[in-house]
Parts: structure tokens; C-alpha cells; sequence
């Protein structure tokens, strides 16, 4: 058996005597619970007890008391979605119903598309468009206006509603064909079309280069024309991008040009309709044509 | 150790290992191409190795009958060494885990095993599991022998637990680097692994009780309700929460038996009793059994003691749904969460309370002694999370720190100020006694854990409650045209320094943790080289122990 059991002895920091049990040389005092230890037991217990009075609290088989508060969060929360939509209703369906260009004419409607375009495009675009739509290598950036299928609000909000090669039934549908891979062109022949591709935006070639470019612009005449247009400036009904302009998606130096027409390009951008309302979706193309940078 | 054990120990011993093989080669089989037959491997590889070692000294001579006129430590020896292991590899993956919230690329490999979803499972088992629970058993088995006066009922059982408890722990980490997961935060580990574990800690509970019985003291000190409290709940919690059907025998795959919203609220009953009774109970079990012993001052109060163990483990059942704040849970369960979790805040200042006031009397000790100060500060902090848990709990402060880092913030709070704290502490009182040294080989290095463990904690948790409210700012923020002022990625940048700063609190104390490692290795290599100090006439059981059963 251990020490003394029942009677315990005095401890002279306290002045409080233990328990009288002792366990490996650990004893207990007998102090008794603090007075502060009741005081905020009972004061929680009322918190609890009258929080409980007022909102649903505890369950009664198939029920629950509802409180006298008469508060339920999800008629609550249905609340405050409603009254903040009506809030910001009287814009919202403005942009819904009205044309692009008396919108954007329209002080009050841009302040609003700028302040709720800049959030909903970081959040639903910028993973692939970059902050503030700078875009990034294989996709573009927005902020010069369109390079593939045009910078008219209308355009752009019908590339957000179907996408591009996406999903979506009335997708738009581009594709930049693997003229080296797949044998449309000799390995020559790539290089000119590279070396003439380069040139048409004025870029610095070097000696090799030059030497490819007559070559060049007739494999361009003959291949590329079609879809890049005669000059290299691009159509925009096949989203086929101005090539003489210093904005490339993929790149514009030798390398990057020559993977484009060797292996081909088909960028992918997903379909927003059903993901975003109609509203939003103007709202986004109205925002894409306020991002700035220079306009062609 | 093998050597420890009687021949019909052994032979225990080596039947158990061959189930075990079987076991883990049945798996191997059925799980062809499957994780599960990786984790078969490694179990029969596992218990292959064991069963050699066994072996190995099968033939040596019965132990002498004096070892039952001494407490049997090896395990705790063992599992304090285990601990220590999981602490580094644990935080290292915490480390890990912050610098990629930082630098997301900082993979390395670029390999699916390196992504965060499945090194963040790791560090959090790797801690919460492998270096809290190997704490827990070590001590525990520590704790009941010197408060009970008696042995351990026998040598095989300890083991058992010891080790099939980090088998089970070493296929719970490998699992998640392998993608296996049951999507349960804190009950990641598949069936198989969670039968096992139910195995181990039915063994676990059995020890407990069969050593209670077999005391020589007439009472039971708080410690061991606390201890008990921890292995009990954390048998129920663990089995009802881990309810599931593999998709087949052959497969890791399972689907949890609960349904939509009660899926969720069984899960974060079980992850909040998780807190509240590995995390919380077990470790004051620790506190009330180490800090009287080192500070050499009788506890504060009994009573308080009795009223905050009651509160405690009473109240904590209900608190589990303020995790499902404003969720499709039920508002009324919620209502239940919220109010029991602020009553909860009483007896957890009671318990934070008394080991505060125990110290009165030791306070020049605290001053003095590094291990003594861990303890303080680990109450401390046990008072701080606590407080701000229960704050948390209320409904209209969750709506605020819900899904952000103050989360975490009060996570590590507990964590590291509290978990991490009181086991060091702790450890730094046990070590010397268990290896029967007068000191630690070096107390300077244990006045250098202390500082990088507090200064890291304080960095980490001043950082997270920054990060914390800043996002949750930034997410209820609007701007004049009523639409939200700041996009997701927006609070991600906002995040970015605190993470940098986090990081750097994160490998103080993980350098914190490698010290302590150190200095416990070289402690036990003093001991080897024979430095032995007169042991304590008083650290036997009571004379009348029994032979195992
Ligand atoms: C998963 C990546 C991704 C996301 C998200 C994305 N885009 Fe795109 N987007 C692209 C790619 C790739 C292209 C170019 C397709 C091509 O090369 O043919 C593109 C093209 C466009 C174009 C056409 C540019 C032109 O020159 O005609 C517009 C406009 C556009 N995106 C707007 C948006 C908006 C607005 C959003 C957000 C609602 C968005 N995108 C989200 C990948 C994405
Ligand atoms: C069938 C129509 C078509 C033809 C023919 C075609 N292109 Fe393209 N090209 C495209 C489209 C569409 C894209 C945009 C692809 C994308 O963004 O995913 C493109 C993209 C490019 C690009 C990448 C532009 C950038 O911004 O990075 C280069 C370079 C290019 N084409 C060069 C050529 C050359 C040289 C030829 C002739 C050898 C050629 N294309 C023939 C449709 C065509
Ligand atoms: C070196 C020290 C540590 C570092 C750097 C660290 C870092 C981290 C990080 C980065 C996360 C992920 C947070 C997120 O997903 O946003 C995390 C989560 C977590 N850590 Fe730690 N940790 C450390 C120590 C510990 C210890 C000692 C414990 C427990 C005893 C612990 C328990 C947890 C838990 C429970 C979570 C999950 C939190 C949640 O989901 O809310 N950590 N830790
Ligand atoms: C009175 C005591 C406590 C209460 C009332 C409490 C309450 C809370 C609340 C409200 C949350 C946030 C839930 C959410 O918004 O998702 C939380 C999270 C958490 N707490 Fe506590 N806490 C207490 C003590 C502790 C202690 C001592 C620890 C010890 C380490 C701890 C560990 C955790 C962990 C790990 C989480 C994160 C769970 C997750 O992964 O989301 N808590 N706690």
C-alpha cells in the first residue's frame, strides 16, 4: 500500500492540506474549485441555455425545436442571395437586354462592368489568360484586342458562350495543320515558311533566314494563304491569327514559329454558357474590351 | 529485447509474425496490381524481418525472474525513439508541405507521389499518428506501471502494440504517396489498415485494464482516466467512422457506409474527438503525470481535476459540428456544436489552469530548468487554443476563420505550443530516468530546443492568424457595385509572405526537433557506454508483483 491514506498532510506553500494519496511521489491538494470556475460554468450555461430558447436547438424525433427567433439559416441565406441580386438587378438586367453599343456608351453600366468584371475574369479566366488577360505562351492575350476571331463585344461574348474547339455543339472550330509532321511540306519548305512568317513582322533574321525567304513567300502563297490571308493578316472566320503583328500566342522566334507550322496548333478554349449567365458573359466581353494595350 | 521475453513469449511472438505473414501474403496475392499488394509486400516483409530476429534469439536463456521486480520499459524506450523518428520525418513533410504553399513547383521530382494532396496526409499522420502517438503509448505505458505500482501483465502484449501500431502507421504513409486514401481528413489509412489498427488497440485497452486491475494503489491517478479516456473513445470513434465496404478483397478501394451529410457529420465527429481525445486527453494524461513530477509540487486541485475530466470528455462529444458551420447540416445540430463547444472552454481552463497553479512554489524551477518550461508553455498554449476554439465555435466568428488559414493557425497553435511541447517536455524528464542518467547528455541543447520550438511556434501561428484574416476579409469583401472586391487568386498573393514566413517558423522547429533527437541519441549512448546512475531505490513495483498471466 502506498503512503497515508485518508489524512493528508500539510503543504506549507499553499497552507493546503492533500488529498492523502500519493502516486509515485505525486500528491494532490485538496483545494477546493475555484469560485471563477463555477462563475463561468454557470455563465456559459445560461449563454448556451437561452441560445438554445432562441434558435432550433435540440431534436424532438422527427422535428426540432425551432426557436423562439423564428430564425432558419437556409431561408435565411436564400434571403440575402435574393436582396443582393435585386440590389444589383437594376444593371444586371440592363446588360442582359440591352445592345453592346449602348452599353458601353453608358458611364454607369462600364463603372460596374470593370468593378464585377475585374473579379469574375481573375477568377473564372486568369488561370489560362494571365492576370489582367496578358495571356501567356498558347494563349492569348487579350489585351490588344483579337488576334483569331475578333474584338467586336458580340464576337468576343459568342467565343466565351462556345468556346473554341471545345465541347460545346456550336464550338468554334480552328486548327493551324502539322505541315512537317504529317508530310504536307518538305523539311525546306518548313524552314522558308518560318524564315517568311518571321520577316512579315519585321523581325531582325539572320543570314540563313534571309536566304529562305523568297522561297518563303511561295510556300506561303501556296499553303498558307488560305487561311492566313495574302498578306499574312489573318481571318478571323477561321480564327486564323494576323501573323505580321509582334502579338504571337505561341511565339515569334524561330523556334517557336518553326514548332507552329511543323507540328501544328490547336488551342483549346472551354464553353462558358451554363457556367456563366448570359449576364455575366457580357459582362466578360464588354471587361475583355476594357482591359487596354493597343488596339490594330 | 528478444532476450526480455520467456520462451512462451517467443513462441507468442513468432505464431503471431507467421499470421502475420500469411496475412500480408494473401494480400500480396489478392491485390496483384493493386496498392493493396504493395502493402502486402511490405507487411510480410515487415514481419518476415521480425520473426528472424526473434529467432535469432530464440535459444538464449529464460529470463531471470528479477525482471518482475522491475517495471518493463523497453517498449517505452522503444516507442520514445519511434516517436522522435516520426517527429522528423513528420515536420520534414511539414516543412515540405508550407514551401510548396509557397513555391508550388517545389515538387522536385515531378512525380504523383510529391504532389501536395499526398505528402500533406503524410505530414499530418506522420505527426498527429506517428510521433503523438508513439508519445502516447511510450509514456503511457510509463505512467500506469509508476501510478499503479505494478508491472506490465506481461512482455509480448506491449510490443504488440508497439509495433503493429507502426506497421500500421508505415501503411498509412506509404498508402498516401501510392494515392490510397479514404478521403477522411485524419482517417485517410483504407479498410484494411483501419481493421488492424481496431486489432492493436483492443490489446492496447486490454493491457491498460489488466494492469489496473493487478495495482497496489488504491486509487487511480487522473493521469491514467485521461489515458484511458484517450484509448477507449478513440477505439469508437476510429470503428464508426471508418465503417466501409472494399470494393472488393482484392482491392485498397472502399466506400464509406454513411450517406451525404451524415458521412460529414460522422466524420468531424470522429476529427474533432480526434482533437479532443488523442490530441487533447492523452496529452494531458502526459502533463498530469510529468509536470508535478518534474516541477516536484503537489497537484493544484483534485477537485479541479475530477470537474474539468468530467467536463472535458462529457462535452466534446457534441462539439464535432462546428466544423459544418453554415453547411447542409441541420442548423439545430450546428446550435448544439456551437454552445457546447464555448461551455467546453471552462473545463479546459481548469485542466490549463491547474497545471499552471501546480507550479506555484517551482516557479524559479521554470526559470531554470528548459524541461520544466517546456511544460509551462505547453500549457499555455493548451489554454490559448483552447480559448480560441471555442471562439471559433461560434457561428458568426466561423463564418469569418472557416476554410481559412486561422484554422491553422489554431491547429499549430495546439499543435506545436501544446502537443509538441508537453511531449518534449515530457520526454526530456523521461529520457534520463528510463536510460537512468542524472541529466540529459547535454541541458544547453534542451535550453536550444526550447527557444527554437517556442520562437518557431510564434513565428508559424502569428503568421497563420495574419493569412488567416486577411483571407477571410478579402473573401466577404464588396466593392461599390456589390460584387465581390477581390478575386480568389488575389488573396493567394496576399498569402504568399505569410507562407514564406511560416515556412521559416516551420524549420525552427523542425531544427528545434532534430536538436532533441540528437541529444536523446547521445543520451542513450552515455547510458551504452556505462555512465549509470545510481538507480532510484523507490522506481521498482510494489513487492508483490505477479508473474505476467
Ligand atoms: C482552359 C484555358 C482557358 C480558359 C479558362 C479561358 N480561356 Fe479564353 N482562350 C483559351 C485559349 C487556348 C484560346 C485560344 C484558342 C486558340 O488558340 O485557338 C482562348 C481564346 C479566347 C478568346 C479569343 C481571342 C481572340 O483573339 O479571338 C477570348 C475572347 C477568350 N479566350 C476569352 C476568355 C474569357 C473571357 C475567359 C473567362 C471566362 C476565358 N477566355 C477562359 C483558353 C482559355
Ligand atoms: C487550315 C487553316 C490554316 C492553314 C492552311 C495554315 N494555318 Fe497557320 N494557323 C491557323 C490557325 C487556326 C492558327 C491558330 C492556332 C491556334 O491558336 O491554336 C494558326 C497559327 C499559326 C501560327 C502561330 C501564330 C502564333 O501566334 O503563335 C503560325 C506561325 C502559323 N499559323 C503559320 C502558318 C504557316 C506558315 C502556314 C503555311 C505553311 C499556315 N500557318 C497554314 C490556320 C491555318
Ligand atoms: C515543423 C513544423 C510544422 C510545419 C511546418 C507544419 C506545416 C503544415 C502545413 C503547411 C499544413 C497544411 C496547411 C494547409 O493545407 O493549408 C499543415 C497541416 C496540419 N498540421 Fe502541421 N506543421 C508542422 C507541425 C505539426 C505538428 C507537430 C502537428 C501535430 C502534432 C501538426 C498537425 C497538423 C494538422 C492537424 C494539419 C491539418 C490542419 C487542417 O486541415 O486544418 N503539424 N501543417
Ligand atoms: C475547447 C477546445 C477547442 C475547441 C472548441 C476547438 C474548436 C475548433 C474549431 C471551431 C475549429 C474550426 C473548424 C472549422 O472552421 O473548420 C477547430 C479546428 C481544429 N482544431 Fe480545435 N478546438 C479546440 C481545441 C483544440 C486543440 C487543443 C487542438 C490540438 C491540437 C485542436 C486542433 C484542431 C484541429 C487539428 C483543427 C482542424 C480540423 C480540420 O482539419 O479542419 N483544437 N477547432
Amino acid at each position: 500500500m502506498g503512503h497515508a491514506m485518508a489524512s493528508g498532510s500539510h503543504d506549507p506553500v499553499t497552507g493546503r492540506q492533500t488529498t492523502g494519496h500519493e502516486w509515485n511521489g505525486i500528491e494532490e491538494l485538496d483545494s477546493p474549485v475555484p469560485r471563477v470556475v463555477l462563475f463561468f460554468l454557470a455563465v456559459t450555461a445560461v449563454f448556451a441555455v437561452g441560445y438554445w430558447i432562441l434558435m432550433p436547438a435540440w431534436p424532438t424525433g422527427l422535428s426540432y425545436t425551432k426557436g423562439l427567433l423564428g430564425i432558419d439559416q437556409r431561408q435565411l441565406v436564400t434571403r440575402q442571395v435574393e436582396d443582393a441580386a435585386a440590389a444589383r438587378s437594376a444593371l444586371t438586367n440592363r446588360i442582359a437586354t440591352e445592345d453592346f453599343v449602348s452599353l458601353a456608351a453608358d458611364d454607369q453600366v462600364m463603372t460596374y462592368v470593370r468593378d464585377s468584371g475585374r473579379t469574375l475574369f481573375a477568377d473564372a479566366c486568369s488561370a489560362c489568360h494571365g492576370a489582367g488577360g496578358k495571356g501567356g505562351p498558347g494563349f492569348p492575350d487579350l489585351k490588344g484586342g483579337s488576334s483569331l476571331w475578333g474584338s467586336d463585344a458580340a464576337t468576343i461574348a459568342e467565343t466565351i458562350r462556345v468556346g473554341i474547339n471545345s465541347a460545346h455543339p456550336d464550338t468554334r472550330v480552328s486548327q493551324m495543320l502539322a505541315f512537317g509532321r504529317d508530310g504536307i511540306l518538305e523539311r525546306d519548305a518548313v524552314l522558308a515558311a518560318s524564315a517568311y512568317v518571321r520577316s512579315l513582322s519585321g523581325q531582325k533574321l539572320t543570314n540563313v533566314e534571309q536566304g529562305r525567304v523568297e522561297t518563303g513567300r511561295t510556300v506561303f502563297a501556296e499553303s498558307c494563304a488560305s487561311c492566313h490571308g495574302a498578306a499574312g493578316k489573318g481571318q478571323p472566320d477561321l480564327g486564323a491569327p494576323d501573323l505580321t503583328d509582334t502579338r504571337w500566342i505561341y511565339g515569334g522566334d524561330a523556334q517557336s514559329v518553326h514548332a507552329s507550322i511543323y507540328s501544328g496548333r490547336q488551342g483549346q478554349m472551354p464553353a462558358w454558357e451554363g457556367r456563366l449567365t448570359p449576364a455575366e458573359i457580357k459582362l466578360l466581353a464588354l471587361y475583355v474590351g476594357t482591359l487596354g494595350g493597343e488596339r490594330p | 529485447m528478444v532476450a526480455g521475453l520467456t520462451v512462451s513469449e517467443r513462441q507468442l511472438a513468432l505464431l503471431v509474425l507467421g499470421l502475420l505473414a500469411s496475412g500480408g501474403l494473401a494480400m500480396a496475392a489478392a491485390g496483384r496490381g493493386d496498392p493493396l499488394g504493395a502493402h502486402g509486400f511490405i507487411v510480410l516483409i515487415i514481419s518476415v524481418a521480425l520473426a528472424f530476429l526473434v529467432l535469432s534469439r530464440y535459444h538464449d536463456p529464460e529470463p531471470s525472474q528479477e525482471r518482475l521486480s522491475e517495471y518493463y520499459d523497453d517498449p517505452t524506450r522503444v516507442g520514445i525513439v519511434l516517436a522522435m523518428i516520426w517527429a522528423v520525418i513528420g515536420m520534414f513533410f511539414g516543412v515540405w508541405v508550407s514551401a510548396l504553399l509557397a513555391w508550388p513547383e517545389l515538387t522536385f521530382v515531378d512525380q504523383a507521389w510529391a504532389s501536395f494532396g499526398r505528402i500533406r496526409p503524410v505530414h499530418t499522420s506522420g505527426v498527429i499518428f506517428g510521433f503523438g502517438g508513439n508519445a502516447l503509448i511510450a509514456t503511457s505505458f510509463h505512467v500506469l506501471q509508476r501510478t499503479t505500482r505494478a508491472r506490465l501483465p506481461d512482455q509480448f502484449s506491449p510490443w504488440f502494440v508497439l509495433i503493429g501500431y507502426n506497421l500500421f502507421c508505415i501503411v498509412a504513409a506509404s498508402g498516401y504517396l501510392m494515392g490510397v486514401t479514404q478521403s477522411k481528413e485524419y482517417a485517410e489509412p483504407e479498410w484494411y489498415a483501419d481493421f488492424w489498427l481496431v486489432i492493436v488497440w483492443v490489446v492496447y485497452f486490454a493491457i491498460y485494464i489488466r494492469t489496473l486491475m493487478r495495482r497496489k494503489e488504491p486509487h487511480i491517478y487522473v493521469a491514467n482516466w485521461y489515458y484511458m479516456a484517450f484509448i477507449l473513445v478513440v477505439a469508437v470513434l476510429h470503428i464508426v467512422n471508418n465503417l466501409a465496404l472494399p470494393i472488393s478483397a482484392g482491392s485498397a478501394k472502399s466506400y464509406t457506409i454513411w450517406p451525404g451529410v451524415q458521412d460529414a457529420m460522422v466524420q468531424w465527429w470522429y476529427g474533432h474527438n480526434a482533437v479532443a481525445f488523442f490530441l487533447t486527453a492523452g496529452f494531458l494524461g502526459m502533463m498530469y503525470y510529468y509536470l508535478p513530477k518534474r516541477a516536484e509540487r503537489p497537484i493544484f486541485s483534485y477537485r479541479l481535476s475530477i470537474i474539468s475530466f468530467w467536463g472535458i470528455t462529457f462535452m466534446y462529444m457534441w462539439a464535432g459540428s462546428h466544423h459544418l458551420h453554415y453547411t447542409a447540416l441541420p442548423q439545430w445540430v450546428q446550435t448544439l456544436g456551437m454552445t457546447f463547444s464555448v461551455m467546453l472552454l471552462v473545463p479546459s481552463w481548469a485542466s490549463a489552469g491547474n497545471a499552471l497553479a501546480t507550479l506555484n512554489g517551482a516557479w524559479h524551477k521554470v526559470r531554470d530548468d528548459a524541461t520544466l518550461r517546456f511544460m509551462m508553455v505547453a500549457a499555455v498554449f493548451y489554454g490559448l487554443s483552447t480559448f480560441e476554439g471555442s471562439f471559433m465555435a461560434i457561428r458568426a466568428v466561423n463564418s469569418l476563420s472557416h476554410y481559412t488559414d486561422w484554422t491553422v493557425a489554431h491547429v499549430h497553435a495546439g499543435a506545436l505550443g501544446w502537443v509538441a511541447m508537453i511531449t518534449f517536455g515530457s520526454f526530456y524528464a523521461l529520457v534520463p530516468w528510463m536510460w537512468k542518467q542524472e541529466r540529459m547528455y547535454s541541458p544547453k541543447l534542451v535550453e536550444v530546443h526550447f527557444w527554437l520550438a517556442l520562437s518557431g511556434t510564434i513565428i508559424y501561428v502569428f503568421a497563420m492568424w495574419n493569412a488567416g484574416i486577411i483571407q477571410g476579409l478579402m473573401w466577404r469583401t464588396y466593392n461599390d457595385s456589390g460584387t465581390l472586391a477581390y478575386s480568389f487568386i488575389e488573396s493567394m498573393v496576399a498569402m504568399h509572405p505569410y507562407y514564406i514566413a511560416r515556412t521559416v517558423g516551420g524549420l525552427f522547429f523542425l531544427a528545434g526537433a532534430v536538436v532533441g533527437f540528437y541529444n536523446i541519441i547521445m543520451t542513450i549512448r552515455m547510458a551504452r557506454r556505462g555512465a549509470a546512475a545510481p538507480d532510484s531505490a523507490s522506481d521498482v513495483p510494489a513487492v508483490a508483483v505477479q508473474p505476467g498471466e
